[in-house]
Parts: structure tokens; C-alpha cells; sequence
């Protein structure tokens, strides 16, 4: 009683006083899970390890959500794109028309011009030149025309319409004799000075050297900017810039071409197309991929698949490895025999060439990329169950001789309950070690399955399967931006759950130094 | 001892025989195998057969009508009878091609294997004699780094420094385009050089298990009493560790060494298939994606054999080196 009475009053009195040296107080108690967890905290790796996915996961999943894209968004964007538009001409040779399709020996012609003779035979016709004006001969056989043989042409301003040779004759003979007004083919047209033709008071065509052509049919080519286009051939430019009518702006490239004497004219055209390979920049921080996705969003989204994956298949793993390791190591005899022997079967198998069947075969019954992620997950997860059911096992076969497995047997605690609430607590340790390792394998082999294409599908994105891009070997060169990120999210994850295991591996033994 | 390994050897082999009828199920039971392929393609040239014809025929010419236990059994007796059948990818016998393909494996196997050693083992060693030091974290480190690098992104990555920006190496394939024109010393560098990339990207992605493991074991020696009692007595530092601890550590050493002898032979699927060297890793690759039964059977009998002999070497080995050890 007096004792006790001291040990009450002593509080007040000892506030200065230190505590005797085996006083509870002065021990600060710990559970085994703070003292785990002081260990692990103490290593420096580990803690790295765990601020890495840390790190990763709130970049895959928070930025999912945070970022405004979607995972499978295409970009658009507007790329000038050159297309061929006219060719131009300055012409210096004898161009002609005949009044139908029948042979014309133009060469003959041009022979007969040279030796000034007004008269030629060609293949047994007599034919008669008949000047119209300068470099304008009419050819007549006959009293018939023939055809015409022209220097200045008549360029219709729609690529389009076709000149009758009527047209053309009485256009150019009007222009050549300086007329104001001509009629051909029962239409009447006007022609100014500058060989422009108008009907109704519309400019249809140009009588000019400079001659204006396209394949394309149906091209609009209008005056003014015919007009631009003859100065800027005349001044050797490469460049025009053209506003037509409309106020639109168009850019057009010339460019010389000496084996025709030609120009060639493009039209500087801005497309709408998908965003591929885009650089950098500030709506794209990692640019885009070749489906004009926002390579960000898409590694985001990849990590949630890949982190996901991991998960899923480590989960079927260890449930499977604690039920079957569990039940091996607690019974024994037989059965034990047996799921070891089925351990070492699956064992045996080669993981990696079975999965590349695998999912060959399933590239070739065209599964849905979502129905095929999840057989992905079952087949990886079926596969690694037995090395957790190996460690599980081996633990067991050596707690279960232990004092407190007699206790639960004399307590009468169930098979049940003693397996799962006696045993399998005292592996936890060793289950999340060996977990948070296969973490790390599992992610790596999900990224070199969807690396090799037999993996995650498109349109989900995972790690792996982004850079597959590479195999494309001109993204390698030119576009660090789409697999290199996404590499060095997968060493950072791998290595995160590594160090962690690695760390909780030190933390859990009892034997460790600090 | 010799009753122990007749005894592992019976128990491999019926291992074995599971493990090679799970697979020919499986290689069976997948739909759009080779067979359907073909048959499509065949039905689609101009005035063919109907697939189903097609499909047919060629299921009797490749054996497929047979149900799934007769094939296999059928399977079973040829290969034990050395008749490994014809590939239907490459149209030549199973054996020919891999003749032809697996030394090339071997060599880079082996090549990368022996830099493994000797770099993991002595880091391993520094590691652990300085344990918790700068060197001890930064060697554990690389080694966690050599385990979690993906190796895909490994080779792209050397390939872009050493192929690309620098031309240093050859970025794939095993031979230059003008190697039938060079002198055999000149065929011999060109081969060598285009397996230097292979072979560094093969080492690093596998040098930190074995780091670690030396690592380990090394710190279980230098924990135990006898490296006490050594140091007490008033040896040297350097006796203690390279004479009495290295020693020891030796003995999981050799075992897990010798244990991965055979698998020297199994090839590099990922790293043969990144660079396009002709190995068995890239053959068996090509015959799996397209179906080829003979050859992918083979192949992964092959690998399960491998497997197999490799834990029984270890076993045998942890016997012969450890004299603690005595099998019954």
C-alpha cells in the first residue's frame, strides 16, 4: 500500500527528476509496423523509390484529369501544301489549230516559213500560206482553211472552254489588225488593246505570247492575276502573292524549268489535316503522335493502363500464390507434393514465347482491344502465381512447427481460420516484398509485349506501345519527343516499386543493423 | 548422389511431358494458326479452290485432322525418335534451321555472359564489403537501374547514340551489304561489329541480378562467425575478405552460374528480334507470330529442356562444391 502511495505521489515531486533507468517511460514503444516503417524510412533508396510512383501516379491519374485532352483526341491542324496550279509560257514558236483532226504537217510548214515560199506540198497536197499578220499564217488548201499557225494564242481564261477554230481565227486576226469587235460563230465579242476578248462585256480569254495553261481542268484563271503572274515571270521572281476578288490571299512558287521553257506555277494551299509529329509547344508540351494525339495525354493515360495492369496481375498472382502456397505448406503430404509439382510444371514453361503465341493468336482472332487487355491480365497473372506460391509455402512449412500453430490446434481454431488468420498474416512481409518486385517485372513485360505489338492495342495507349513507334526508324531519329518520355516514365515506375522493394526487403528483417 | 540424380531425372521427365502437352494444346487449340493462313491466301488466288477445300487439304498434308491427344502422341513418339519434323515458315527440317542459327545465340549468349561475371562479381563483392557506403548505394543503384531498364528502350537508346549520331556501330542486321566481297578477316570485324550492340544491351539489362546476388551472399559471409574469428585472430583485411568470405560466396556462386549455362543456348528473343540478328531468339520469333507449329514445339521444348538441365546442373554442382552438402 505504501508503495503504491509512493508511486502516486511521486509524479509531482519527480517533474524536475529524471526517470530510474528501467521505467517504462523512458522506453518509447513502438509497433513492429512503426518500427518497419521507421527502416524503410531511413533508407534513402527506398524513399527515392516511393517518391517516384508517387510521382507517377499522380501524373497518370490525376493528370488524366487535370489535363484538358482527351485520351483518344485527334489534333487538327492547317499545313500549307503546294499543289501544282498552271504552267506558264512565254511563247516563241509557231503553235497551231486545224479545222479538224485530219494529219497537218506543221514541220513542213515551219520549212516553207524559212525559205519564205509561200506555196508547199506535203504528202501530195498543195498548200498555200496566207499571211494574217505578224506570226499569224493561215493555211489553205483547196480554198479551203486548213489550219492556223499562230505565235500570239488565244488563252481562255477558264481552262475549260475549248476555242472553236472559227474563235480562235477571227480573235486573232482581230487582234492583229487592231479591230475593236469581231463575230465568230454567231457571237460577238470585243477585243481592247491588250488582247483581251470579252463577250457581254466578260473578259473570256487573252490574245498574248504569255500562255497560261493547266492540266487540271476548269482552273479559273483570272485577268489580274494572269497580269501578276506575266510580271513576275518577266522579272524572274520565284514568289507572287495574289489577292483575288474575294479578298483572299494566296501564296503561289515559280519555278523555271528549262528542259520545257516553262514555269511551273504551284498554289500555295492550307490544308486541313491531322496534327502529326507536331514539335513541342505550348498546346502540345510533348508534341503529337502519329495519329495527331497529344503525346501527354496519351503517356498519362498509357501510365494508368500500365500501373493498372501491374496491379491487376500481381493481385491474381498473389491470390493465387497464397491460396496454393497456403494450402501446400499448411497440409502437406500429397497434396503438397502435388501443387509443387504443378509449381515446377509452370516453372518449366517458357513465360515469354507462350505469351508471344498467345497474343499472335489473339492478333489473329481480332479480339477488341479492351476484351483482349483483360486476357492479357488473366494470362500474365496465371503465369507468375507460382513463385509467390513457392515463398508462401516455404514459410509456412516452417511457422507451422512453431508454438503458436500448437496453441491454435489445442485452441480448436478451424483449418480455415488457422491457415488464414494465423498463418498468412505472418508472411505479409515477405508477400508484399515479392509483390512490389513483381510489380516491376510485370510492368516491363506488359511494355515489351505492347512493344512488340502483342500487347495493349491501340486506340489504348501504354507505355509500350507508344514507343513502338520506334520501329518506324525515321520517328527514332527525328522525334525524341515520342518515345523517349515514355521510356523514362517505364525505368521510373520499374525502379520506384524496385528501390521500394528493395528498401521494404531491409525494413522487414529483424536482423538489420539499423 | 547418383540415386538423387536419376531420381530428379525422372521427376524432369515427366515434368516434361506435362509441360510439352500444355503447350501443344495450346498451339492446337488457337484458332488462325498457319494452317487457316495459308488456306486463305491459297483461296484467294485467281481461280482457286474454296477456303474450305483449301483448309482441308492442307489440314491432312500438316497433320491437323488428327484430334488433339493422337497429335500429340504422334508429336511425342517423332521427337523422341529424333524426327523434329519439317518448319513451315522457313520450308526447311527444324533441325537445319536451328543448326544454323543457334551458335550464333550461343556465342553472343556467351560473350555477354562472361563480361556479366566479370563485372557483376567484383562490384558485387566491393558493394557488400562496403555496405552502406557511397559506392555500396551507387553500385545498387545501377544494379536496380540494370533490372528495371526495359530492354527495348535500352537498344533504341544505344542505337540512336552509337548507330544514328555517331555511326560507331551498325544499327542492325549481322552483316554489311558488301560482306560477300570482303576478305574473311574483314567478315570476321563486320560480324563483330554488328554484334556490339547486342551484346552491351544483353549484359547491361542482365548484369544487376547477378550484382545483387553476389551482393547478398557476400553480406551473409561477412555476417557469419568464422569471418569473425578470422578477423580476431588478426588477419589482414584483405585475407579476410578475398580468402575466407569470397571463398564462401563462391559456393551460391558457382551453382547459379552453372545453372545458367544452358540457358546460354535459349537465345535472345527481345534483344535478337530489336538489332534483326539471325538467332534462334529471332527465328523461333518469326515461326511463333506466324503460327509454325514444328518449329515453336521444338523451340519451347527446347527451352523447358534447358530449364530443366539447368536446375539439375545447380543442384549437382551446390553438391560438389559445398562439402557441407551431402545428398542422400
Amino acid at each position: 500500500m505504501k508503495k503504491q502511495a509512493d508511486l502516486k505521489n511521486k509524479p509531482a515531486a519527480e517533474k524536475t527528476e529524471a526517470l530510474s533507468l528501467n521505467d517504462d517511460r523512458r522506453v518509447k514503444v513502438l509497433s513492429p509496423t512503426a518500427l518497419v516503417l521507421k527502416r524503410f524510412f531511413r533508407n534513402t533508396l527506398s524513399v527515392v523509390g516511393l517518391v517516384m510512383i508517387v510521382v507517377m501516379f499522380l501524373f497518370s491519374f490525376l493528370g488524366g484529369f487535370l489535363i484538358p485532352y482527351d485520351e483518344d483526341e485527334i489534333f487538327y491542324t492547317y499545313t500549307d501544301m503546294k499543289k501544282n496550279f498552271v504552267t506558264a509560257e512565254v511563247n516563241d514558236r509557231y503553235r497551231y489549230l486545224t479545222t479538224n483532226s485530219q494529219t497537218y504537217d506543221h514541220d513542213a510548214f515551219e520549212k516553207a516559213l524559212n525559205d519564205s515560199k509561200d506555196r508547199y506540198r506535203s504528202g501530195g497536197m498543195e498548200y498555200e500560206i496566207q499571211t494574217l499578220g505578224t506570226d499569224l499564217y493561215l493555211i489553205r488548201s483547196n480554198n479551203a482553211d486548213v489550219a492556223i499557225e499562230y505565235k500570239e494564242a488565244l488563252n481562255a481564261l477558264d481552262t475549260s472552254q475549248k476555242f472553236s477554230f472559227d474563235m480562235t481565227k477571227a480573235a486573232l486576226t482581230a487582234h492583229a489588225e487592231k479591230s475593236p469587235r469581231f463575230s465568230a460563230d454567231g457571237s460577238d465579242y470585243t477585243i481592247d488593246a491588250d488582247g483581251v476578248v470579252f463577250e457581254n462585256n466578260t473578259p473570256i480569254a487573252v490574245v498574248s505570247r504569255f500562255i497560261v495553261t493547266s492540266k487540271e481542268n476548269g482552273r479559273q484563271i483570272p485577268l489580274g492575276f494572269r497580269n501578276e503572274l506575266q510580271k513576275a515571270v518577266e522579272n524572274k521572281e520565284t514568289e507572287l502573292h495574289y489577292q483575288d476578288e474575294n479578298g483572299t490571299e494566296y501564296d503561289y512558287s515559280l519555278e523555271y524549268k528549262p528542259a520545257n521553257n516553262n514555269w511551273d506555277v504551284k498554289q500555295g494551299k492550307s490544308t486541313y489535316v491531322k496534327d502529326t509529329y507536331s514539335k513541342p509547344s505550348k498546346a502540345h508540351p510533348l508534341g503529337t503522335d502519329s495519329n495527331g494525339m497529344d503525346m501527354l495525354t496519351r503517356l498519362m493515360y498509357g501510365g494508368r493502363v500500365s500501373l493498372v495492369i501491374g496491379f491487376i496481375v500481381v493481385f491474381i498472382a498473389a491470390f493465387l500464390g497464397v491460396l496454393f502456397g497456403g494450402i501446400s505448406g499448411y497440409f502437406g503430404g500429397w497434396v503438397d507434393n502435388l501443387i509443387m509439382r504443378i509449381v515446377d510444371i509452370f516453372y518449366c514453361i517458357p513465360s515469354m514465347p507462350l505469351i508471344i503465341i498467345l497474343g499472335a493468336a489473339m492478333d489473329a482472332m481480332q479480339i477488341e482491344p479492351k476484351i483482349r487487355m483483360l486476357y492479357l491480365m488473366l494470362i500474365l497473372g496465371f503465369l507468375s502465381w507460382p513463385g509467390i506460391a513457392r515463398l508462401i509455402r516455404g514459410q509456412i512449412l516452417s511457422l507451422r512447427e512453431q508454438e503458436f500453430m500448437t496453441a491454435t490446434e489445442a485452441c480448436g481454431i478451424s483449418v480455415h481460420r488457422r491457415i488464414f488468420q494465423h498463418l498468412i498474416p505472418n508472411v505479409i512481409p515477405q508477400l508484399i516484398v515479392i509483390c512490389t518486385m513483381d510489380l516491376g517485372s510485370t510492368i516491363l513485360t506488359e511494355a515489351t509485349l505492347s512493344f512488340l505489338g502483342l500487347g495493349v492495342k491501340f486506340p489504348f495507349a501504354s507505355w509500350g506501345n507508344i514507343i513502338n513507334d520506334v520501329n518506324n526508324s525515321f520517328v527514332m531519329e527525328n522525334y525524341w519527343f515520342i518515345w523517349i518520355p515514355a521510356g523514362f516514365c517505364l525505368l521510373i515506375s520499374v525502379l520506384g516499386f524496385n528501390f521500394i522493394g528493395d528498401g521494404l526487403r531491409d525494413a522487414f528483417d529483424p536482423k538489420m543493423k539499423r | 548422389m547418383w540415386k538423387f540424380i536419376l531420381k530428379r531425372l525422372a521427376l524432369s521427365v515427366m515434368i516434361l511431358f506435362c509441360v510439352t502437352f500444355i503447350i501443344y494444346l495450346i498451339m492446337r487449340c488457337l484458332p488462325s494458326s498457319f494452317v487457316e493462313t495459308q488456306a486463305m491466301t491459297l483461296s484467294q488466288a485467281p481461280g482457286a479452290k474454296p477456303y474450305a477445300e483449301w483448309l482441308d487439304q492442307l489440314s491432312e498434308m500438316y497433320g491437323m485432322n488428327q484430334n488433339v491427344f493422337a497429335g500429340y502422341f504422334g508429336w511425342l513418339k517423332d521427337f523422341c525418335a529424333g524426327r523434329f519434323g519439317d518448319s513451315w515458315v522457313y520450308n526447311v527440317p527444324v533441325i537445319e534451321k536451328f543448326h544454323e542459327t543457334v551458335w550464333l545465340s550461343f556465342i553472343m549468349g556467351a560473350i555477354s555472359f562472361f563480361f556479366e561475371i566479370i563485372i557483376a562479381v567484383p562490384l558485387g563483392v566491393i558493394a557488400a564489403t562496403k555496405q552502406y557506403s557511397k559506392t555500396d548505394y551507387a553500385i545498387s543503384t545501377l544494379a536496380l537501374i540494370g533490372i528495371s531498364l526495359p530492354s527495348f528502350f535500352f537498344a533504341t537508346l544505344l542505337k540512336l547514340f552509337f548507330a544514328v549520331k555517331h555511326q560507331w556501330f551498325e544499327i542492325s542486321g549481322l552483316v554489311s551489304r558488301d560482306y560477300l566481297l570482303m576478305t574473311p578477316s574483314q567478315q570476321f570485324w563486320d560480324k563483330a561489329m554488328h554484334l556490339v550492340l547486342p551484346i552491351v544491351t544483353l549484359t547491361i539489362v542482365s548484369i544487376g541480378s547477378l550484382m545483387r546476388y553476389v551482393r547478398t551472399n557476400m553480406l551473409e559471409v561477412l555476417n557469419a562467425d568464422y569471418i569473425r574469428t578470422a578477423r580476431a585472430k588478426g588477419l589482414s583485411e584483405r585475407k579476410v575478405i578475398y580468402h575466407h568470405a569470397f571463398r564462401n560466396t563462391m559456393i551460391p556462386l558457382v551453382t547459379i552460374i552453372g545453372g545458367s549455362l544452358p540457358g546460354l543456348f535459349a537465345g535472345a528473343l527481345i534483344t535478337e528480334q530489336l538489332f534483326s540478328i539471325p538467332g534462334i531468339g529471332f527465328a523461333s520469333y518469326q515461326a511463333m507470330i506466324k503460327g509454325d507449329i514444328p518449329f515453336s514445339m521444338f523451340y519451347l521444348t527446347f527451352m523447358a529442356i534447358l530449364t530443366l538441365l539447368g536446375n539439375l546442373i545447380s543442384d549437382i554442382l551446390y553438391a560438389v562444391v559445398d562439402p557441407r552438402v551431402r545428398i542422400a
